[in-house]
């Protein structure tokens, strides 16, 4: 078998090929774009099996680096980290990545940008790749800002419209924020330790010669990049925005693969952050608040991608509340089994947005009989996410609650358990309005391509099935793979008739209050209570930051614009402006006549006659003409 | 009396004066020139005493002279000509009539 480390170089190289070769050759050439693209992700993704194959049957860590530029005593490398995380994660990402890009072979048919596209989603791939297979902190930085990139790039696809590029712009600046932390972080702690090489870092900050809390500061600012990639509260306000995208995009970037690079990155780093036990409470705390903050707002939207994009944030609050609380396994657990249920989620939307023609699900309703792919894959996943046994998230979530009660913690326990209720709630909400109930009258949908509906059948097996990795009946399954250490996972019948029961109970609720699909005019026009307001306005986030940014960043800048236009622009005009009328000046002295030139010729040779005569006695000091110059 | 070579450089710079001076004030162009050559001599009378004066007397300075000489001989030349170039095309023969180099 050919080497490991030439595959996984080969895997993240793929789709970056594509993407050279499509602006190179395929530019304005869909089906050429398209072709490319799509091959060098299906290689990509028969690689990254066969690489976890490996790893399956002799898990090992390896790593494969070259000098890359020495800065002095500080030589950075450049290389990548091959092991079951990274072979995990590029499975994940090849896997989806696949899938959507097949899928978008429909969704984005007849687009004038759909070359462009695939190049996109190309260059996205290998980012996420090189994020993952990243050994030190320079390569995760640069793929963490690459993806960010891909991000804003796809989010603002459709430019030409308003929203979609403001909503570009503000992914790209809210990320920022968090960003900035981690690169402080990152240079803190890499110049702490002399390397930025993930292994040696843990190492030094495991050895236990920094205090702990420095410790804890540094961790907290990597966190931070956490928080703002993975829609964290409270730098979460751009993932909702970033759903005017194309559907696709959201499916693959927004809610399986670039938004949980955040809880990748955790993972990727467990060793660093398991030394500050406060550090991980922050986690823990942040995640679980996330969560059901994230999942309360759901509650009341009425677009189907924002509901979405919120579920996607509180899930990820799910992995980070894992992480936190020590369930390494559990966290990445759920990020696989939600790659899958919610790529799925985001798909079908997409087919019921094509359908219909619009996000708002009050005005779908009754979609079930004419989509029957869509709506049967579509209740897979939602049972999916809710919970419920034996679906993939079923074992997940459930191995989350135990970590969390393991952990000895009552509050955050309950707040998960809360979680699990009302994202049955909300997520059963918008399966009732969308494919219950009654057609709208002037509706005529129609089900999606094959070529969109398989990619769906594909997801909602995986949906249904992935939990078996993490069922006590095949072995110690995923976790066996990640940490060698963990325990053959047991099923706790406590958890499981909680947590399904608070689910059935959520679904339950939801079925009495929207089961008739679409609500009725009358219910439509009626006034909503003020905590419904509280919900649909996503607690007043936004109209908060807004205000805080005219009120204190506009005055800033106001007094910056003042000083600018002001002083310094005025220091630049005082200089212009006395160059110019002092020629002015000068020229009125000189009439154009050789005896007037002549005159100040002589007055001229007479000054510096004059002024050597002065040095030559000494009266200038020694410094004009030079040591002795004067006196010879 | 003794003529050292304090008598020939005061004279020297007697006649560098008046030259200069005339140079400045004379209006007629051809006054101006004649002033140069004044100022020529000054510098001539300068260097041939100098000349006489090293420590071992040689003809270098005499030499220098005769060069300035020539170079002077070449300035009139030049200067006549343009002054009558500008005569045949504006009948003006004043310096400060002359305002070519401005506009």
């Amino acid at each position: 078998m050919a080497d490991p480390v030439v595959l996984a170089l080969a895997v993240p190289l793929c789709p970056l090929a594509a993407f050279g070769l499509t602006w190179l050759l395929a530019r304005g050439r869909p089906a050429a774009g398209a072709a490319l693209s799509l091959s060098a992700i299906a290689l990509s993704f028969l690689l990254a099996v066969v690489l976890l194959w490996g790893q399956v049957h002799a898990p090992g860590t390896i790593q494969a680096d070259i000098p890359w530029m020495p800065l002095g005593r500080l030589v950075i490398r450049m290389g990548i980290l091959l092991d079951p995380l990274s072979a995990l994660m590029m499975v994940i990402v090849t896997g989806v990545s696949l899938l959507v890009q097949v899928y978008s072979l429909g969704y984005m048919r007849g687009d004038p940008g759909f070359a462009r596209f695939f190049s996109y989603l190309s260059l996205f791939s290998f980012s996420m790749l090189a994020l993952v297979l990243a050994d030190n902190f320079i390569l995760l930085y640069m793929a963490w800002e690459l993806v960010g990139l891909c991000s804003y790039l796809l989010i603002g696809f459709w430019y030409e419209k308003p929203e979609a590029a403001r909503a570009a712009k503000k992914a790209f600046v809210v990320t920022r924020v968090g960003d900035l932390g981690f690169l402080v972080g990152i240079l803190v702690l890499s110049l702490m330790a002399g390397t930025f090489d993930f292994a040696a870092v843990a190492r030094f900050i495991g050895a236990g010669s920094v205090p702990q809390g420095q410790v804890t500061l540094v961790v907290l600012l990597l966190f931070c990049g956490a928080v703002g990639k993975s829609g964290q509260f409270p730098l979460h306000v751009w993932l909702p925005d970033a759903m005017e995208g194309p559907t696709p995009v959201s499916a693959l970037i927004h809610s399986a693969t670039m938004v949980a690079a955040g809880v990748f990155m955790v993972a990727r780093l467990y060793g660093i952050f398991q030394a500050s036990a406060d550090a991980l409470r922050v986690v823990a705390g942040l995640g679980a608040f996330t969560a059901v903050f994230a999942a309360a707002i759901a509650l009341a939207q009425d677009d189907i991608k924002r509901i979405l994009a919120y579920s996607t944030i509180s899930q990820l609050g799910y992995m980070m509340l894992a992480l936190g609380v020590g369930g390494y396994g559990a966290g990445l657990f759920h990020l696989t089994t939600h790659a899958a249920f919610k790529t799925l989620l985001f798909l079908g939307a997409g087919c019921v947005i094509h359908a219909v023609g619009t996000n708002d699900i009050r005005q779908m309703g009754g979609l079930g009989r004419r989509m029957p792919v869509t709506a049967v894959t579509f209740a897979v996943a939602v049972l999916a996410i809710a919970g419920i046994f034996p679906l993939s998230g079923f074992w997940s979530k459930d191995e989350i609650l135990e970590a969390v009660r393991a952990g000895g913690h009552p509050v955050l326990y309950v707040i998960a358990l809360g979680t699990v209720f009302l994202t049955a709630v909300y997520m059963s909400r918008l399966y009732f309005r969308v494919f219950a109930g009654t057609l709208r009258k002037d509706a005529s949908p129609h089900e999606s391509p094959a070529v969109m509906t398989v990619p769906l059948l594909i997801l909602a097996l995986f949906a249904a099935g992935l939990g078996i990795l993490g069922s006590p009946w095949v072995g110690r399954g995923i976790h066996g793979l990640l940490d060698p250490s963990a325990p053959r996972p047991v099923l706790d019948i406590g958890i499981l008739v909680l947590s399904n029961g608070l689910a059935a109970a959520g679904i339950l609720l939801s079925l009495v209050l929207f089961g008739r699909g679409r609500a009725s005019e009358a219910a439509q026009g009626r006034r909503p209570g003020p905590l419904y307001s509280l919900l649909a306005h996503k607690f007043y986030i936004d109209e908060l930051y807004l205000l805080l940014i005219r009120a204190l960043f506009f005055s800033l800048t106001a007094a910056v614009a003042w000083f600018d236009r002001h002083v310094v622009d005025g220091t630049v005009n005082l200089v212009g402006g006395a160059s110019k009328n002092g020629g002015e000046l000068l020229r009125r002295t000189l009439a154009g006549k050789v005896q007037g030139y002549a005159l100040i010729i002589t007055c001229g040779v007479l000054a510096a006659l004059a002024l050597l005569f002065a040095a030559s006695l000494g009266l200038l000091g020694p410094w004009l003409l030079g040591p002795g110059g004067a006196g010879r | 009396m003794n003529v050292t070579l304090t008598h020939y450089l005061v004279l020297a710079a007697l006649l560098f004066c008046l030259g200069v001076y005339g140079a400045i004030t004379r209006k007629n162009a051809i006054g101006i020139l004649m002033a140069l050559e004044l100022v020529f001599n000054a510098v001539n009378l300068t260097l041939v005493a100098a000349g006489r004066f090293r420590p071992q007397p040689d003809a270098v300075g005499q030499l220098f002279a005769l060069f300035v000489i020539a170079a002077a001989a070449a300035e009139s030349v030049l200067g006549l000509a343009i002054i009558l170039a500008i005569y045949r095309r504006r009948l003006i023969v004043n310096a400060d009539e002359m305002d070519l180099m401005k506009n």
